[in-house]
Order: C-alpha cells, then structure tokens, then sequence
C-alpha cells in the first residue's frame, strides 16, 4: 500500500494540529479505514491515531440527565452497558444488530459515526466516483445498485450511509462534540451527515482537523425508553448492512401518541429523519391506520435511483412495523438477534 | 435401522477403528493456530510477490508504468509477459485433466477482470502492494460480454472437466405427447466463488533445477507433475506440500496462474518467493460456479409418473476455455422416466474460466430439478414426497444398470419421520407460527456419484509393534487426517495410537485427488491394501518360522488384530507384531499397493450416495424476509468410516444449499464485467445466525461393490437437495415460486 506516516498525538490540542495537513486521516479502531488503505479507496499521507487519547473513552452521565458518549467507546462496550442500554434500548439494539461481534468489540463510537458508504463503486477505483474523484460521474446511477438511495440523493451521487447506530441517535436528537482550531463547536448528529446534491465529495460538516471527541444524547431521549425500536431488514442475520432499517421511539399515553420519533436507514447518503411522519403521529391514537399514514408520509418523497424501487415500499414496512413494536413496548430483556424482525414480538421464538 | 435413545439410527460397528465418531487428529494444532498452512512459511531470504490484476474485462494492456514500481523503496523486480522467464509448456495449452488453459504473462492480452498482468516482487509485501498499484495499466479496452444477451453461444463438446454433453434415452416428444401434464420452468442460477477462509497461496523456492512448494493442494500427483511440465524438470525435482488447507471445495485442485507465476518470479530471482491472493484476487483466475440458464420439461402422467424429462442448460464460460457448469446431468440417474435428455450450451462470457466448485454441476443442476419436481408434484395434485416415491428409480434411468447399493427409500423415511413431513398441506401459505411468520416445508432429494481414483500407499510395521502409513492426501478440513488413519489402523490390526500416518506431501505415494467426494474412497483403498500386504508379509514370515507358535498357520492363516497375528483356527495362539519383526531380525515391514475401482464392477454397477433432505423456512409477510428455521436431512452413502466427520459434511453441505439458496451471488457490472460484491462483507456466504439447528439422519448401507471398503462419498451430496428443499419450502410458505437464485427479500414482497 501507498507509504504513509503515523502520528500518536498526546492531547486533544496535537490531534486537532495533525489531523489539520492535508491527506491526514483520524484513525480510531480502523475497521473501515483500514480496509480502505488496502484496497485503495482510502490513500492518506498521515494516520493520526487518536486511540491514545486520554478522557475519550469514557460514559459519562452529566447532572442534566444527558449522557456524553466519548468516541472511543467501544460498539460493544457501550451496548453491553446495563444503564445506557435501559436509557436508550433502540441504540443498544442498532448498535447489537451491526457488524459481527469481533468488529463491535474493536469500533468505536466515533468510527461508527464516520464510516464511509458500502458502494461498490466508491470503493472500486477503476470506477467513476464522484464521491471519491470529483467530477469523474457516477457509475452506480446505471450499474447494480438495487441497496442504493431511495431518498435525498442526486444524479451526482446515489450512495447510503450504512451505520446502524446513527439511526436512532438521529431520531432521538443526538449531538456531536467536536474539536477544532477555533475550540469546541457542537453539531446536531442530524446535520453531519450531507446529501450529496452537487458536492458527493464533501461527506460530513466537519471542518479539515476536526475531530469528533463525543456523542451526547439529551436526557428527553430516554423518554421514550419504554417505546423503542430499531429494526434491520437484512439479507443475512449477522454481519450484513441494512437493505432498510427503521428507528421508531413513541410516548404513549392512553392509547395516544404523545411525542413521536422516526428515522430510517439505508435509505439515503444520511441517517433520515422523517420529520412529517413524527408530526403527523403526534396526537393520533398508536393505531395502524396512524403508522401507515406515518410510513406514507416519511417515503412520499422518495424515488428509486436504479433496480431499487422495493426498497420504498419495503422502507414503508418497516416503518409501520417500527412503530408498531414501539407501541407494544420496548422489551424487557434484550432480544436474541437485536433488529431482527424475526425476533420483534415478545415471546417470539428465535427462529435463526 | 434402528434408533437409540438419542434418537440416532444405530450405526454398524466395524472392527476396533473405523467406525468410530473420533474427533479429529489435527483438531488442536488447528485451534490453537499450531498448523502450519502454506502462507505460514518463511524461509531465509523470501520475497514477497504480488500480482497487478486487470481491471478491464476484454482489451489489451498497452503500458505499465515498471519504471515507477522499480523506483518505488523495497521493490526487487516487476515480472511481464517481456521479462518473465520462459515456460517449457505453453500456458494457452491444456495439461492433462486438471490442467485447464490459464494466464501466466503469456502474452498482453485480457481476458477476464482480475487476470494477472503483471507481478511485482519486493521485500515486503507492503511495498509489492504499492509497486503494484504504481504500474498504473494503460487499456485498449473492447466491450465486456457479460450475459446471455451479448455472449457467445456455442454448441458444448465437452462439460466440466471433459465430460460427454449429451446424455439421453428413450423418445422425448413421444413421452411429452403421453402426459397428461406438462412442467416447463426456467431457472437462474449466479456465478458463485468458492472463498475459501485460506486464500491461494505458495512460497516457492528454487535450488538449482530443483522446485520445492508451500501451497494448499487438492491433488498433490497431478500438480506436482503438471509443474514439473511447466517448468521443464523431472517430477522427482518438485517437492509439493500441502499438509492443512483452509477448505478447497474444488479451487485447489485445479492448477491456476497465480501461483504458476509465484513459482516462477522465485525461479526468476533465485531467491524464495511468496505469493498470496487478495480476497478479491480470488475472484477471477481460481475458478468459480459458472452461472446457468436451466430448462426443464417435465411430462407426467395421470399417475403421477413421468413421462418425460427434459434438462437443458446455457453455462457460462470464459472466452477461452471450456468449462461448462454440467447441471443438466443432474437429471441423469435419480428418477425413473421412459425418456431423459440432459444437454448443455455454453456461453462465451469474458468472465475468469470457471471450474469446479463443490458438488459442480449437480449443486446447480438439483436446484433446477427439485424445484420442477416440486411444481410437478403441485401440478398432479400430489404430496411432493409422494411424487418422488413414484418415480423412484429401481435401476439406474438410461442404462437399466443395478445401483451398487440405494437406501433413497430409507432416507426418504426416515428423514420424513424425523421432520413430521406427514402432516403438510397440499396447499401453500397454509401454515403461520405463533407470531404470524408464514410457514412452509420443502423437500428435496439428494444424489453424488462415486467416483474412484487410482491412489498408492505405502505402509510400514515397525519393529516397536507401531506403523508408519503414507499416502499424499489432502485434508482440507473433512477430516482425511482421521479417517483415512482409522482405514489404516483397522487394516492394519492396530489401535489408532499405535499408527503414525504421513500425508499431505507429493514425494509420498499418490493419494488421488481429495475432490468428487472420492477421497476417503480412493486414499483408503490404498491404504488398506498396502497395510494388508505388509501383514501378508508378517504372516508369511511367522507362520513360516518353527519358532513361532504360528508356523504351520498358513493354510488355515491369521488374523491381525490388536497388534497380533492370531491363528484364524485357534485364538489362542498369537505372536505380537514386535516380536515376529525382532525374530525376523527385520527393523520393518514394508507393504506397498495401489488401487483403482475394478473395472467389472464399475461396468456392471450405478454407483451414488443418495438422501433426502427436508426444510422448513420462516418468512416474514410483510417485510419478505426469509429464514430457514429446520432442516432435516438423511443420507445413505455406504460403510461410514467416521460419523462425526460425515456428520460434519452433510452440516456443511447442507449449510452450503442454505446458502445457495437465500444468499450467495457475485453481482457483476453488465457494463464492464467488474464483480462489485468481490469481498466477505458484500458476497454473502451464510453465517452462523443464518443456520438454524440442524439434523444428519446417517442411513445404514452396505455396498458390496462400490469399493472394497464399501465406502461411498459424503462431501457433496449434502448440498444437492437441499437448496431445491428451501426453495419449495419457500413457495409453500408464500405461494411464490422463484425460479432465480439466491431468492431475494424483493422476490417475495
């Protein structure tokens, strides 16, 4: 692979410094960058690795009842954690239901947040990209892209964002704590994230340097612990991105929706938070005829960008069937194969 | 047959070593990463080689950029069709029967995406990888053919690996015109890759004329003999070792351009040269499953039998080669019609040759079948298992041979019992569990033939009363370590820790190819007979020396057991193995045999393993999404040596159809002829999760004239079957009959 060099900063500062020259990279577990570097996709002059980074690691849970997320915890580390997944079982459950095992013990939450697109076409050189080479087009837009965009893309650009996790960190309003030269800024977790419009190239609203050193979840977010899911459609039942996954998170109050939160994924270049949907749930009873008004509105602008039309309808069913796990409740234990929607009712038998 | 508590069919017990569930030999070297796999050796002084792959699909390589990967730090050499060393065999030549035309810089052309076009050598493989990429190829580039609509077609003279095309019997059209209904579906089925966990690999080195090679091997003889042609030397020359594989299901069998061209940068530098393949390097020049467009015309009667079938299948190969996907003889030999035709076409594609890829031709082939049989099993208005009781084939379809030994009906049985196939529906979409997923259950059957390889052992009784036994094989993770150790030490009349077994080496006696589900067959004939000369030799020796409380036995002769020659007369009196070698004043015996199938028997006999295999899928209604939740399968395939290793290959078998079925695909560019799944993450193999529990009903079967040891093959067959089980199943939950595999979310929403 192309030469590179290596830096380990020690503090927040050095990081910032390094990561600022251009072809930097930030590198946290690696799990995707590093596959990038050896196939090509990713060609950094300088790793800059954060690992070593002291107070990044860490679960904090702040006196206002929110809890800062460092971007060093592991995948696992923090799904495994007893008091963050009770808080927030619908991000527990994204972050059990990405990856394998052996992957979530090594990517961080930071990583998680800044992984780059499955697209076949980014990452096979010999391919137009004007995700990776600006202005050299767009060879997914005819080719096989039937797990490509539904919503929010461009004729530039028709790739999705594959995280599991940012889904219902989207939907319940999470922020980004970021570090830069000019001091920490913060970012709605929405707003990271870019559709590609005219610009695929510029993927996230991070600054050169800047470096995400934690997610926060406000403390309105474990309101809905009660009535939260996240479920993944996926092709195999382990170690496979999403075809559509759906975020749902409900209050309920007598058999009427009193705040709702809906996101999906696999849909668009952004974890999508369908904003009408919410709105439109809120003071309607958890009826399925309120769910499939909701999974009308959250796809009614979305539009197939090649051999993926199914995917609307499937984004559709799985909506409803977010919300409709949601209004049952979230369950009690968690469940066997998290976002399998074989294993969405209680009591249900672990079929796989 | 009988069950115990556990609810296993009883097994026959033979003799004190075969037979029994033993774990595996190299089980612990394996878990705790002590066996050493080809890429694992570093010898003094070895270079890292990595090879520039094509990007393109069809043109020619105008220019490479050797200036720039020469200057880049660490880089030794770039090897091109200008500077590499001469071959003695043209590489655009066959070479025997596992010699297939393959790249070796011959020249610049291109054939196929991820063809070798050149290698760059250095002192890491860091700096290889980079010297590589820093070629930067130029292209003339022409139009990739990538499908039905713009391959070329042609009329197939051989498939798979030379075999006849056509096959046929009896009067299609009059059988057709007979029935009373008529099944006529087409099937798809996708490129497949074998990705194997081990990567193709050698470290080659070269001392003067002599070639010594690390590298996985399905067929140690063949290979090493087809490298000593390429390279001009005496087969003596080549030492070939190949001691653990990390699976090979048929792609390390067949020779290839990568680690030719390995061998020889290591003989164009004189200095030892390692080459291993990327994971998406394998996914071009190691073979592949070629896809198939399959035709099937069933005509039954008004009795459900039927009365014709037809089997016809478009397989892809590369522009240069001719290997065709044989699924269309997976119709040959299973059910009984008046009339069978099974023929093939091929298809030009610029597309790496594909080879044989586990259960090749038959994996495809059953798919097809087992789906038409089900459709005409629907359309008589019969129990699918039923359908297939009343096409059940006596005698082998075509040639009316006797099967050398056919416990279909008892698989049948009791895969059905165990399953509680009894209480299906006729009609699909009928069953829901209790959290509202549709329901369906599937069946299939299962079927491999037996082939035989000639194979040599040599075994040696020592004078301490242990044996050292030889053979070449291969063990790519079915157990040959074990089982074909248990052959020797049940012919040898000793106890399994008393025999020391060598393998895994070309300057041992050819153990024949670990491939057709032949192996265990065709090494441990020769073993047996090697071990049953060397005990020869003991007798003859004993009952000759009025010492020995065996002389005079020789009329009446021994029997080896427990280290011990016994008087077959009289049990009482026995010598140890140690104590006629040391009165011998012999420090060994050394028997020495080969075997090959006795060409009477092979005349006179339809040898196959046969099952039944049984699925139960999940689907959920609403969001399409399909999981199998049981499988069932029961198979008859002769005298089981070891049980625990077959179980092991029908689970992985029967893994592999899951698979087949639901998941597997390299998804191609039409446009450019590029694979875009060409890694773990993407081309979907199923995983754990995927797999629910399962059960391998081993059914008794006792085969007088498959071989000597009466031991038929286990390795494919689990895969037949299977995969059209989950595809009925899988109609029968939804309604939904998909012709195209693997069976996606979108074809059931």
């Amino acid at each position: 692979m192309k030469r590179f060099d290596y830096v380990r900063p020690s503090s927040i500062a050095e990081a910032v410094s390094a990561a600022a020259l251009p072809g930097s990279a930030i590198l946290g577990a690696g799990t995707n960058l590093l596959d990038m570097m050896k196939i090509g996709s990713a060609q950094p002059e300088r790793l800059v690795d954060i690992t070593r980074l002291p107070g990044l690691d860490g679960i904090d849970w702040l006196p206002d009842g929110s809890v800062e997320i460092g971007a060093l915890v592991r995948n696992a580390d923090l799904a495994y954690d007893e008091r963050f997944a009770r808080r927030f079982p619908s991000v527990a459950e994204a972050l059990l239901s990405g990856a394998s095992p052996q992957l979530r013990n090594a990517a961080t939450a930071g990583g998680n947040v800044m992984q780059h697109t499955r697209c076949a076409y980014f990452h096979d050189l010999s391919s137009a990209c004007n995700r990776r080479s600006p202005g050299s087009g767009c060879d997914a837009l005819n080719g096989e892209n039937r797990l490509h965009a539904v919503l929010g893309w461009s004729e530039h650009c028709i790739a999705t964002h594959p995280s599991d996790f940012c889904v219902p960190l989207v939907a319940l309003d999470a922020v980004v704590e970021i570090e830069g030269h000019k001091g920490r800024r913060e970012l709605a977790l929405e707003a990271l994230h870019l559709l590609p419009g005219n610009t695929p190239e510029v993927e996230s609203a991070l600054m050169p340097g800047e470096l995400i050193v934690a997610l926060r979840l406000p403390a309105e977010a474990a309101d809905f612990a009660s009535h939260t899911r996240y479920l993944k459609l996926r092709e195999r039942t382990s170690y496979a991105f999403a075809v559509v996954s759906a975020a749902a998170a409900l209050v309920v109050d007598a058999g009427v929706v009193q705040s709702a939160r809906l996101a999906l994924g696999g849909v668009a270049a952004k974890p999508w938070r369908a904003r009408r949907a919410e709105d439109a749930l809120t003071g309607k009873p958890a009826s399925p005829e309120a769910f499939a008004e909701a999974a009308r509105l959250a796809l009614a602008d979305a539009k197939p960008s090649g051999h993926n039309a199914f995917k609307i309808e499937l984004a559709r069913r799985i909506v409803v069937r977010a919300l409709t796990e949601a209004a049952t409740g979230t369950p009690e234990r968690t469940i066997p194969l998290p976002g399998s929607v074989f294993t969405t009712q209680a009591g249900s038998n672990h079929v796989a | 047959m009988s069950l115990d508590a556990a609810g296993n069919v009883a097994l026959p017990r033979f003799g004190s070593n075969a037979g029994q569930p033993l774990s595996r030999r190299d089980g612990v070297l394996k878990v705790t990463g002590r066996a050493t796999y080809a890429a694992d050796n570093h010898p003094n002084g070895m270079l890292y080689a990595v090879p520039a792959v094509s990007t393109i699909a069809r043109g020619r390589v105008l220019a490479l950029d050797v200036a720039a990967a020469k200057a880049h730090p660490g880089v030794v050499e770039v090897m091109t069709p200008d500077n590499k060393p001469p071959l003695a065999h043209d590489p655009d030549e066959k070479l025997g029967r596992f010699g297939l035309r393959i790249e070796a810089l011959q020249d610049n052309t291109v054939r196929y995406v991820h063809q070798p076009i050149a290698v760059v050598v250095a002192d890491t493989l860091e700096a290889a990888t980079e010297g590589a990429r820093l070629l930067a190829p130029r292209y003339e580039v022409e139009d990739a053919r990538t499908g039905p609509d713009n391959g070329m077609r042609f009329d197939a003279q051989t498939v798979a690996l030379g075999s006849p095309p056509r096959a046929a019997h009896g009067d299609l059209e009059a059988g057709f015109a007979a029935a009373a209904h008529l099944v006529e579906s087409d099937y798809e089925t996708p490129a497949q890759y074998h990705n194997a966990m081990e990567p193709h690999a050698v470290v080659a080195s070269w001392d003067g004329d002599h070639l010594t090679i690390d590298m996985p091997n399905q067929a140690l003889a063949i290979s090493a003999s087809a490298y000593a042609t390429y390279f001009g030397i005496p087969v003596e020359n080549v030492v070939l070792r190949s001691p653990f594989l990390g699976g090979g299901f048929g792609s390390k069998a067949i020779l290839n351009g990568p680690q030719l061209l390995g061998m020889m940068a290591a003989r164009m530098l004189k200095r030892p040269v390692k080459l291993v393949l990327t994971r998406a390097q394998m996914y071009g020049p190691v073979g592949h499953r070629g896809a198939t467009w399959q035709r099937l015309r069933l005509g039954v009667d008004g009795g459900g039998r039927l009365t014709a079938l037809h089997h016809h299948s478009l397989s892809a190969t590369s522009s240069f080669e001719d290997f065709l996907e044989p699924a269309a003889n997976a119709s040959q030999g299973l059910y009984a019609s008046p009339a069978i035709v099974s023929e093939h076409t091929g298809l030009r594609l610029d597309i790496g040759t594909p080879g044989p890829m586990r259960a090749p031709g038959e994996a495809s082939g059953s798919a097809a079948l087992e789906s038409a049989m089900d459709e005409a099993a629907y359309a008589c208005g019969m129990d699918p298992l039923d359908f297939r009781l009343a096409n059940y084939a006596d005698t082998e379809p075509g040639s009316g041979k006797p099967y050398s030994s056919k416990a279909l009906r008892e698989c049948y049985a009791e895969g059905a019992k165990r399953f509680g196939w009894s209480g299906r529906p006729m009609e699909p979409r009928q069953m829901r569990d209790d959290n509202g997923f549709l329901v369906g259950w599937g069946m299939g059957t299962a079927l491999f033939g037996c082939p035989q390889f000639p194979a040599s052992a040599r075994a040696t009784l020592r004078a301490n009363g242990t044996a050292l036994v030889e053979t070449a094989g291969a063990d790519m993770g079915q157990g040959a370590w074990t089982a074909l150790a248990q052959i020797a030490a049940e012919s040898l009349g000793l106890d399994m820790d008393k025999v020391e077994f060598h393998s895994g080496l070309s300057t041992l006696p050819d153990g024949g190819v670990a491939g057709g589900s032949g192996h265990t067959g065709s090494a441990g004939m020769a073993l047996r007979n090697a071990s049953h000369e060397a005990i020869r030799q003991l007798a003859d020796s004993a009952t000759a020396d009025a010492r020995s409380p065996l002389f005079g036995a020789g009329n009446v002769g021994v029997v080896a057991r427990d280290g011990r020659l016994h008087r077959r007369d009289d049990e009482s009196r026995s010598e140890s193995y140690a104590d006629i070698l040391q009165r011998a004043g012999r420090a060994d015996m050394v028997g020495k045999a080969d075997a090959a199938r006795d060409p009477e028997d092979a005349k006179r006999h339809a040898m196959y393993s046969h099952g039944a295999v049984f699925a139960e899928v999940k689907v959920d209604p609403d969001l399409g999404q399909v999981r199998v939740s049981r499988m069932v399968g029961a198979f008859a395939a002769g005298r089981i040596i070891n049980p625990k290793l077959v179980r092991s290959q029908y689970f992985g078998g029967m893994i592999w159809g899951a698979s087949f079925a639901l998941l597997e695909e390299a998804v191609t560019d039409r446009r450019t002829g590029r694979i875009m799944n060409a890694d773990l993450a993407e081309y979907h193999v199923a995983v754990n999760a995927d797999i629910p529990e399962m059960e391998a009903i081993l059914i008794p079967e006792e085969d007088p004239h498959v071989n000597a040891l009466g031991v038929k093959g286990v390795g494919e067959v689990g895969i037949t079957g299977t995969v059209g089980a989950i595809a009925n199943a899988v109609w029968h939950a939804t309604g939904r009959r998909v012709r195209r595999f693997p069976i996606r979310i979108e074809d059931l929403i």
